[in-house]
């Protein structure tokens, strides 16, 4: 049934989800766009309509998902799966809080699992620079073609980004970064 | 006296975490100054100190940084309801703002200055990955075990990208992976020069 599938999905998502919202993308990719729920390219379109509206990104993502998979009680279900596992772990642990935090096996398993998901948002980023500028934006299938304005646009954000740190002493925030690129994409693309 | 009950506790987590939904944006960290206004400095309901241990916490646990926060905040100031609360109350902004916009969503998209715009935010969140990349190495130790563990998982993950064999749970098994990886390091004993 559709709607057990968005629950127990996200609830899987959720409970393996270490760190922001990012750490999530790989898992999503793996389970919501391999059962057709997404496809690529607007679930890169979708983190962008996520930064650009308030809440954490991953029930913006559940509700979207949900929504266009199972309707408003579908988002429902999937958002709950996705915020479950935290409540129940949180509460588990808030309870018994200062001892598990110290716990040198804790502490062991955190050290092991931080570059794991250090690696994983890397991938991710490196196969959507891939797909971005060779596969306009969706999977490997298909020919590939080089999109020189999506890497012109790279180049000169990335140039501007390097240029405000080194003047401003701090980095561009990503509302911003992003409206920026929204900007640019319309003069680059549509030209 | 009145002040301190428990239901106005219950009020005041709905409240704050709603306003946390409508107001941050990437969730996560973006939160943390409006938790510390309303619930450390006008009502005193944790110490600072109890912030930053909470924030450690959330990070390491699994789930979501802001989902995990918004649980344990409201444990402590109103018991198991008040987690309950607090992230159900995060999350209804977002989701009602998320709903509304999916119905729009795919007419949206049609419109070509539109097309060209999320184009271009393909662009943008290509530079958003890698710099949250660089900004999580900070927070991690290199030894050998993380450079070994690191680069296994990222070989592995480009890999299973390019020859795509359906398999779902690779990310999953990794994650696994490093924290078997460290409990049995730790069992071992070779875990304990990182503490010093």
């Amino acid at each position: 049934m559709i709607f057990f599938e968005l629950f127990y999905t996200f609830f899987l998502i959720g409970l393996f989800t270490f760190g922001g919202g990012y750490a999530m993308i790989p898992m999503i990719q793996e389970q919501v766009v391999s059962k057709g729920w997404i496809t690529e390219s607007n679930l890169t379109d979708f983190i962008a309509v996520s930064e650009a509206t308030p809440g954490p990104f991953a029930i913006n993502i559940s509700t979207f998902v949900g929504n266009s998979v199972g309707g408003a009680f579908g988002a429902v279900c999937a958002t709950i799966g996705v915020i479950l596992p935290s409540i129940i772990i949180i509460l588990i642990i808030a309870m018994i809080m200062k001892k598990f935090m110290k716990n040198k096996y804790v502490q062991g398993a955190l050290n092991g699992v931080r570059p794991i998901v250090l690696a994983l948002i890397l991938a991710t980023a490196l196969m959507l620079l891939i797909k971005v500028m060779f596969f306009g934006g969706n999977s490997f299938k298909g020919e590939w073609e080089f999109d020189i304005r999506s890497f012109a646009l790279l180049v000169i954000l990335s140039g501007i980004l390097f240029i405000y740190k080194k003047v401003r002493k701090k980095s561009l925030g990503a509302i911003k970064l992003l409206g920026l690129s929204a900007l640019l994409g319309i003069i680059i693309f549509t030209v | 006296m009145k002040k301190d009950n428990y239901l106005f506790k219950l009020l005041i987590l709905f409240l704050t975490f709603m306003k946390i939904g409508v107001f941050t944006f990437g969730g996560g960290y973006a939160m943390i100054p409006i938790i510390e206004e309303e619930v450390t400095k006008k009502r005193k309901w944790i110490s600072e100190m109890e912030i930053m241990d909470i924030l450690a916490i959330s990070e390491s646990t699994p789930g979501p940084i802001a989902v995990n926060t918004a649980t344990y905040v409201g444990y402590k100031v109103a018991g198991v309801a008040g987690g309950i609360i607090a992230t159900i109350s995060l999350a209804i902004p977002s989701f009602v703002i998320i709903f509304v916009i999916s119905f729009f969503y795919q007419d949206f998209m049609q419109w070509p200055v539109i097309a060209a715009m999320f184009k271009g935010l393909k662009v943008g969140v290509i530079i958003l990955l890698f710099s949250a990349v660089l900004k999580l190495k900070k927070g991690v130790k290199v030894n050998l075990v993380g450079i070994i563990l690191f680069v296994t998982a990222l070989s592995l993950m480009l890999v299973f990208s390019f020859i795509d064999t359906g398999f779902k749970y690779l990310s999953l098994c990794l994650i696994l992976l490093g924290i078997i990886t460290g409990i049995v390091l730790t069992l071992i004993g070779k875990n304990k020069e990182e503490q010093e």
